[in-house]
Order: structure tokens, then C-alpha cells, then sequence
């Protein structure tokens, strides 16, 4: 557990040095977020029936648009070849880098978001079921989406074919998360989305860092 | 005779040569065979008129879009288990043949939705699970074709293809559940198959004639990625030369 520890403090030191990129794809979220209303019109009801999609589809693209960071500096640097010769267990340290990524990418958007759910007009019990919907389903994004960045690794036209390969992959964590977010402004319970969300992180934290290392191990061949 | 004699590209190209053109006749004569009963001697349907001839087509297809991302898959995990260049060869000649009957499905989904339900296209939870299908098999051609050294090409499409699988049925459920949640069941799709005996039987034979397709078109598929990955070797060489002097 050392090295997990280590590549996770190393990482997130990483991205609180290069926080402005952060900021960027922070600034993408609010951005996506705040144009749909100019698109649609500014009628409250309106806004506030497709608020929980929008904000949901605006941190979908904007954690899309931080996965290419995830290994691409270290996959330059060679410091990635150097972690996969080294006897610490692989699977360890990419899950390291994949959480050091959620919490310097995915976390902001779940802290943001109430902010954004509050311009759509949501009542208090659905912004918290909006960021806690958020906060289990980014790990999810992350995850999967860490499997597509290593794929993707140094190719042509990384990041739109990062798109068309994960995006697929991210409908059902738009449809439970979104959908709890429905279902509790309907005042109905929430606790199935949420028990669904809750499986696809263990499922995911157990089967994606395996994927992981294969399409990394690849990419460094 | 050992079974594995064939996973080698050399001993399999051969193979799939002969097979390929039989493939193509049992395909041919069960479309004909398909279309006769579908066309002719099917019956008019009671509830949808004449319309409801585009099952014929719509069905088979969407049958094989599916069926053969598992093919895929299942080419994926013997490739990576394995390491057997061959599977990874089986699994990009599959792709294409996938996506086309991905398309053939929602297209002619579509234009059977506008006379019936009045809508070219509806967030029903088979539609919408069809089109993110069809983007799985964008993805996995596009994943491919765009890594030029080929050993990445093959493991990273093995693995692209096995993340898909185990996902099609998550996006399955939870698009379904999507759709329940928020229209109801205003266009069901799984009415009871009430279908007259000619309908049954001619929707079956064109199932067989896309099965007896596509494994043509991929056993074909196959053999040109075979003679242009091993390329470098002496028999493939001595067999391109053929092939060239013949044309």
C-alpha cells in the first residue's frame, strides 16, 4: 500500500501545481452548464425539469475533457515505463493515479454542482441528492474512463476517439445519476439509483484497474 | 486431427478460401428462399397491413448486430488468453459486417417506426440501446484503425471489445429502466409473437441467410487482413505474387 499512497501524493501534488488546468475544465462544466438556458429558454419550470440532466451531461463532458491528462504527462515523461518495470504491483499504483484524477478532477465538479443546481432552480433536498448522486457517480466516469485514456494513449486524434469510445460506456451512470436526482424532486426515494451508482463503483474499482494495466502495459510497448 | 492446426493464419487462409464461397451460396439461396415467403407468400398482417413486412429484414439484422459483438468479444478473450494472432484477426473482420447490420437495423427500424408509431425515431429503451450498439462498434473500428502498430491494434480492440461486452447489458437495463421511469410503456415492443407459421418460418430462413452472410464476408474479410499482416512471410509472399499475376 506504500506505493498506492505514494503515486497518490505525488499525483495530486502534481495537479495542485498545474492547478490551472483544473480551473479550465471547472470553467467547462459552469460554462456547459449556464448555455443551456440561452438554448432553451428561461422559463423556471422548463429549467427546472431538465436542470439534473443538464448539469449531469455538462460533468459527463467535462470529466471527458480531463481524461486525456490522467496519463498523457507521465507517458511523455517516461515516468509510466518506469512505474510498469518496477516490482511495485501495478494494478496498485494505477488505481493510485486513477483516484489522485477523481480527486483533483472529479470532486470539484461534485462541490460546484450545487451552485449550478441552484441557477436551474432545484429545491434544497434535490441539490443534495444532486452532488451525492455526483459524488458516486464521477468515481464511476473516472474509472471507466481511465481504461479509454490508457487505450488512447499517444494516438492521432486522441481525444475524439476517447469520446466515441467511453461516452457509450457513460449512459447508464447519466441515467441512475440523473435519474435520482428525478425521482427526488418527484419526492420519491432514491435509494435504488443510489444502490445502482454504489455497485458500479465496486464493480468498477474491482475490474477496471486490471484493464487498466493491459492498455497501459500496450501503449508502453 | 488436431483443432488447432487451424489457428494458425497459414494453415487457416486455405481454409476459410474454401469455406467462404459455400458460405456465400447457403446465403444466397436462403435469401431468395426468405424473401419468397416474406414477399409472396406470408400473409398481410391483421393489425399493421403490409408494413409489417420490414420484420423480415429488421429482425435478422438486429439479431446479428448483436450476435456478433459476442462473437467479437469471444475472439477477444481466446486472443488475450491465448495470444493467438488469428482471433484478433477474426475479431476486425467481424467489426464491419456488425456495424452494417447495426445500421440495416435502425434504419429499417425507423422507417417501420414512421408508418406504426408515427415517429421515425423514439427513446424506446431497444432503439436507444441499438444506437449506443452501433457507437460501440464505431469505437472499437475507430480504436483500431487508428493505432498503427498492429500488435497495439489487436490487443487494444481485444480489450475495448470485452469492456463493451460486459457493459451491453448494463446499458441494456439501465436505458430500459431510463425509459420506463419516464414515458411508461407507450410503445411496447414486446408483444406477445402471435405471428402466422410463414411469417415465423420466413423471418427464421433470413436469419440463417444473414448468419450464412456474414460468415462469408468475414471469412473473405479475414483473409485479406491475413495475407496483408503476414505479409512478411514466404508463403504469404509466394501467394500475393499469385494472386497478382492472376489479375
Amino acid at each position: 500500500m506504500k506505493s498506492f499512497f505514494a503515486v497518490l501524493h505525488r499525483d495530486l501534488l502534481l495537479a495542485w501545481r498545474s492547478r490551472a488546468d483544473l480551473l479550465i475544465a471547472l470553467a467547462f462544466f459552469v460554462i456547459v452548464a449556464s448555455l443551456f438556458p440561452f438554448g432553451v429558454g428561461a422559463e423556471p419550470n422548463q429549467l427546472r425539469a431538465i436542470g439534473p440532466g443538464v448539469v449531469w451531461v455538462a460533468a459527463l463532458l467535462a470529466s471527458l475533457l480531463a481524461l486525456p491528462r490522467m496519463f498523457s504527462q507521465d507517458h511523455d515523461s517516461g515516468v509510466l515505463e518506469q512505474l510498469l518495470l518496477s516490482p511495485e504491483p501495478a494494478v496498485l499504483w494505477v488505481a493510485a493515479k486513477i483516484a489522485a484524477h477523481w480527486l483533483a478532477t472529479g470532486l470539484p465538479l461534485v462541490l460546484i454542482s450545487p451552485l449550478l443546481g441552484l441557477m436551474y432552480g432545484l429545491d434544497g433536498a434535490s441539490l443534495a441528492v444532486l452532488a451525492a448522486s455526483l459524488a458516486l457517480g464521477t468515481p464511476i466516469l473516472s474509472l471507466v474512463g481511465a481504461i479509454g485514456a490508457a487505450l488512447t494513449l499517444g494516438l492521432r486524434g486522441a481525444g475524439s476517439l476517447l469520446a466515441l469510445l467511453v461516452l457509450p460506456l457513460f449512459v447508464p451512470v447519466l441515467v441512475f445519476g440523473a435519474g435520482a436526482v428525478d425521482a427526488a424532486s418527484a419526492g420519491m426515494g432514491v435509494s435504488a439509483q443510489f444502490s445502482l451508482l454504489g455497485a458500479g463503483v465496486l464493480g468498477a474499482v474491482a475490474l477496471v484497474p486490471w484493464a487498466c494495466v493491459a492498455a497501459l502495459r500496450l501503449a508502453c510497448e | 486431427m488436431n483443432i488447432f492446426r487451424y489457428s494458425s493464419p497459414q494453415t487457416f487462409y486455405p481454409l476459410a478460401g474454401r469455406m467462404a464461397p459455400w458460405f456465400g451460396v447457403a446465403a444466397a439461396l436462403c435469401a431468395l428462399a426468405g424473401l419468397y415467403l416474406a414477399f409472396f407468400a406470408a400473409p398481410t398482417d391483421a393489425v399493421q397491413g403490409e408494413v409489417y413486412r420490414i420484420i423480415f429484414i429488421h429482425v435478422p439484422a438486429a439479431w446479428m448486430s448483436m450476435f456478433i459483438y459476442v462473437v467479437m468479444a469471444f475472439w477477444s478473450a481466446i486472443g488475450l488468453g491465448l495470444g493467438t494472432r488469428l482471433s484478433f484477426y477474426m475479431t476486425q473482420a467481424l467489426a464491419p459486417t456488425g456495424a452494417l447490420f447495426c445500421f440495416i437495423a435502425l434504419w429499417t427500424g425507423a422507417l417501420w417506426g414512421r408508418p406504426t408509431w408515427g415517429a421515425y425515431w423514439v427513446w424506446d429503451a431497444r432503439l436507444t440501446s441499438q444506437l449506443l450498439l452501433q457507437f460501440l462498434y464505431f469505437g472499437f473500428i475507430g480504436l483500431t484503425r487508428s493505432i498503427e502498430d498492429p500488435r497495439r491494434a489487436d490487443r487494444a480492440g481485444a480489450i475495448i471489445a470485452l469492456v463493451g461486452v460486459v457493459n451491453v447489458p448494463i446499458i441494456y437495463f439501465s436505458v430500459k429502466w431510463w425509459n420506463t421511469l419516464h414515458q411508461g410503456a407507450s410503445v411496447s415492443m414486446t408483444k406477445a409473437p402471435s405471428m402466422a407459421t410463414t411469417m415465423l418460418l420466413g423471418m427464421l430462413i433470413l436469419a440463417f441467410a444473414a448468419w450464412f452472410y456474414s460468415l462469408a464476408v468475414t471469412l473473405s474479410r479475414v483473409r485479406s487482413i491475413i495475407l496483408e499482416r503476414e505479409r512478411h512471410t514466404d508463403w504469404a509472399q509466394s501467394e500475393i505474387a499469385e494472386k497478382g499475376a492472376a489479375l
